[in-house]
């Protein structure tokens, strides 16, 4: 089954448009999408139907929600790594408070 | 390299995936104990898991079990049975090329077909009505897949189908077995990553009743990779505080309320009722079915389908060696099946989750798996 | 659903213990242990493991032994050498079916004497002294398509620096063959024979380019696909470019083979299990043509898979890599060349892919990857 694709809106023809998936082209149904779609947006294609308007916008903002994980999760690393340090100083890792 | 493609390769970008891996590492030993399970539900995870070979990335104290997350695995063998009858009884049945060869009581519809039958595999519903405007003949459509695709279904439906076009439908519902997951007594699942693009549809905010209940974080993931290891950090980091609740990862494809429009299309054409799953026994609420007003279409109400002469057959020696229902059931793993690679194979499958693309067994077959573990 | 036939008895108990055998990473993959079915299907002839299993316990067994030092048909090499003084007289036959025959890129006639001067040039012997041309042609098949197959043959063979000397002709009933079927038989000289056995752990895998082409330009032009820029067959004769790699890396350029059915996939795991040791693959590495990329990703069919027909793989001692890669890299058929993977002492026959993101085991195709088409 063709499952979640995203592909680029070439052109639209009524309910049909014409999709390009990394250069491949398929015709996509847009009975289901829930807002207006223009050639030049991206959707996420499911069984031959689009089901979502992909806003270019939101894929920065996922990428700094990513960036945001690495941060914390480095920090958190870097405090793991300061305390191990500290730790390996006192001897039994137990007594640190 | 099209201009669609470079949007999304920056959710391939190897050295930010190096990043997350190196925080999942951390996030899950800092939880001081071996293993953190945590459960899918989805064919597609799955694909991209073992495709990237992620597991040999992941720490070995993080489990990361498939669930029932393939629709046309779990699809019982009476429902297959019932469109294999239909097909012998010399109704032209189309289905998806994931269902074909799905093993029924007695024979597939690829079998079926192989005997004269009329089985035409379509790639959209929209085809298997094309089939049915260009002929005169039922044309019946076998309809399965999870909530994403029965919307697909359900728009046809309401677009004016020709009358000589009916439904199958063998669609399932996914929340509902999350919740049978989380009640298993044997279950370890800590938490849950769900599925970004049935979450396009459903909206995040349907697991809120379920973290409520069952106090189990989820957290809705897309499929690229760093999608993959930024759900999972964020979901073990979320059971490392003890706070259960869901968050959406997959913000440029999934919203709290869904697509509102899809919704309404699909609950206005099925309704949800209590069925068996391959290998799960009942699941309350986890069928769909096309509701009373949409019995012209329902194939169910058009044709006597009589199973009868399939009654008496008793199941072949392999088939009952095979463990996908525990598989399917994140019990088990293909490499604890004796037949997997050897008797049950892509080319002669034993099993259903051998045969679908979204079968963990046809995966790691197609895959390899763990070099490690395989 | 039958159980397949075991040829081998034997192999049941083997079965399972070559299986604890690959997990300690010691024991080649014995063909051996393969069951055969009891018809031939298409898979048999893909390249891959149900075909060298159909050899090795169908063909060869039981002929009676070489007149001559060399290398026999139980190697499944490229082809077959004879010792003939101080020099070695390599020998190699092939036969064509493929549909269609004309394709973009070349022809059947191309195909058929560029795979036998590759084949002879795999086993070292780069200078093909000759070629026999079969032709076996359905009634009905217009003379036109014939001329503009020899045109093909001429002009390769003019390009290799070889020609035919000797042929024959047969014609079957319509519909009693599919269009045409060609069959070559190539000879050569050389003073050393290179195997596809001949790796050892440390040793680094070349390419001469990009992977996929020849497979996926056929799949694309057959299943009509519309794609953005029309891919295209590699087919072409390396001779020349082989023989500049092995004047440049002499001894060190201690395996050969082309990746032609069942692809790189194919190509490496035969090289693995002959030589008895592991390969690790970097995806990253391996040259891919965007078109292949995207026509692979839309149709499910990984590039690692498909058949090349101007390429070809070597095995070079790891610090004579780089310069057999310059080598390569300044001849027209080898711009694209790039070092994509090392053997392993352990994980014998197993080829591990590194995705970038993780490992997993690269399989074998068992027969021809079928579109997904989504």
């Amino acid at each position: 089954m063709c499952l979640g694709v995203p592909g680029k809106i070439v052109e639209i023809d009524g309910l049909a448009a014409t999709v390009d998936f990394f250069g491949v082209r398929r015709t996509v149904r847009l009975d289901v999408v829930d807002e207006p779609v223009s050639p030049g947006d991206y959707i996420l294609n499911h069984v031959g139907f689009a089901i979502r308007r992909i806003p270019e916008a939101e894929i920065g903002e996922t990428l700094a929600l990513y960036e945001q994980l690495l941060r914390e999760a480095e920090s958190d690393i870097m405090a793991a790594d300061v305390r191990g340090e500290i730790e390996a100083g006192r001897g039994d890792p137990r007594d640190v408070r | 390299m099209t201009e669609g493609a470079w949007a999304e390769l920056k959710f391939r970008d190897p050295s930010r995936a190096r990043e997350l891996t190196r925080a999942l590492s951390h996030v899950v030993r800092s939880m001081g104990r071996s293993p953190v399970s945590v459960m899918h539900v989805c064919g597609s995870h799955e694909q991209a898991i073992a495709k990237f070979g992620l597991r040999a990335a992941f720490p070995r104290e993080l489990d990361v079990i498939m669930g029932p997350g393939c629709s046309v695995c779990i699809t019982d063998v009476p429902e297959v049975d019932e469109a294999v009858v239909l097909a012998k009884q010399g109704v032209r049945v189309a289905t998806y090329g994931d269902m074909l060869r799905v093993p029924g009581t007695v024979e597939s519809l690829a079998d079926t077909k192989a005997r004269g039958a009329r089985v035409d595999v379509v790639y959209s519903v929209a085809h298997a009505v094309e089939l049915a405007r260009q002929s005169t003949e039922d044309v019946v459509f076998f309809a399965s897949g999870f909530e994403t695709t029965a919307v697909a279904t359900a728009a046809v439906l309401l677009r004016d189908p020709p009358a000589n076009f009916s439904v199958l439908s063998a669609h399932k519902y996914i929340p509902p077995v999350m919740e049978i997951v989380a009640e298993m007594p044997e279950t370890r699942v800590e938490g849950f990553l769900a599925a970004g693009h049935a979450a396009t549809i459903t909206g995040w905010g349907i697991f809120e009743p379920f973290v409520e209940r069952h106090r189990l974080p989820v957290v809705v993931a897309g499929f690229e990779p760093l999608d993959i290891l930024a759900g999972l950090v964020t979901l073990v980091d979320v059971i490392r505080e003890g706070t259960p609740r869901v968050v959406n990862a997959y913000p440029r494809c999934v919203t709290r309320e869904g697509n509102r429009a899809a919704q309404e299309k699909l609950w206005s054409v099925f309704r949800p009722v209590g069925g068996r799953w391959r290998g799960i026994a009942h699941v309350p609420n986890g069928n769909l079915r096309l509701k009373d007003e949409w019995s012209s279409f329902d194939a169910r109400a058009r044709f006597d389908i009589d199973l009868s002469s399939i009654w008496d057959y008793a199941p072949a020696t392999l088939t009952q060696e095979c463990i996908c229902g525990d598989i399917m059931a994140g019990i088990s793993s293909p490499s604890d099946c004796r037949l997997f690679g050897k008797e049950c194979n892509p080319e002669k499958p034993v099993g259903a989750c051998m045969v679908s693309s979204e079968g963990t067994c046809k995966i790691w077959h197609q895959y390899g798996g763990h070099p490690d573990r395989m | 659903m039958n159980a397949p036939r075991v040829l081998n008895p034997s192999a049941a108990r083997a079965a399972g213990e070559s299986r604890s055998e690959k997990r300690s990473g010691r024991g080649p993959t014995a063909m051996k242990d393969v069951p055969l079915d009891e018809t031939i299907g298409m898979k048999h002839g893909a390249g891959g493991r149900a075909m060298r299993a159909l050899i090795e316990q169908v063909f060869a067994p039981g002929l009676p032994p070489m007149k001559v030092e060399g290398v026999g048909l139980s190697a499944m090499d490229d082809g077959a050498a004879l010792r003939l003084g101080d020099r070695f007289l390599v020998v190699t036959t092939d036969s064509h079916v493929i549909q269609p025959i004309f394709f973009p890129g070349g022809d059947i006639g191309r195909l058929a004497v560029a795979g036998t001067v590759n084949d002879l040039a795999m086993m070292g012997a780069t200078d093909a002294l000759a070629l026999t041309f079969s032709v076996i042609v359905e009634e009905g098949f217009p003379l036109r398509d014939l001329e503009r197959i020899h045109e093909s043959v001429r002009a390769t063979c003019e390009e290799a620096g070889t020609t035919v000397v000797t042929g024959d002709t047969k014609v079957m009933g319509r519909g009693e063959i599919d269009g045409i079927v060609l069959n070559t038989t190539g000879i050569g000289l050389t003073e050393r024979v290179v195997r596809d056995s001949g790796l050892r752990p440390g040793d680094r895998l070349l390419v001469t380019g990009t992977m996929g082409d020849h497979g996926l330009a056929v799949m694309v032009h057959r299943h009509g696909l519309d794609l953005e820029g029309e891919l295209v067959s590699d087919v072409a004769p390396l001779n020349d470019l082989v023989r500049r790699a092995l004047e440049t890396g002499r001894d060190a350029v201690v395996a050969l083979k082309d990746p032609t059915r069942g692809g790189l996939a194919s190509a490496l795991h035969e090289m693995a299990s002959k030589s008895r040791v592991g390969i690790l693959l970097e995806e990253a590495a391996v040259p891919l043509s965007s078109g292949v990329r995207s026509a692979g990703e839309l149709l499910g069919i990984d590039p690692l898979h498909v058949a090349n027909e101007g390429k070809a793989v070597l095995g070079v001692a790891p610090d004579a890599a780089d310069a057999v890669l310059a080598c390569l890299r300044d001849h027209p058929l080898g711009r694209n060349a790039a070092i994509v993977g090392t053997c392993l002492p352990d994980h014998s026959g197993r080829v591990i892919l590194d995705t970038g993101f993780g490992r997993r085991l690269l399989t074998e195709p068992e027969g021809e990857p079928l579109p997904r088409i989504c």
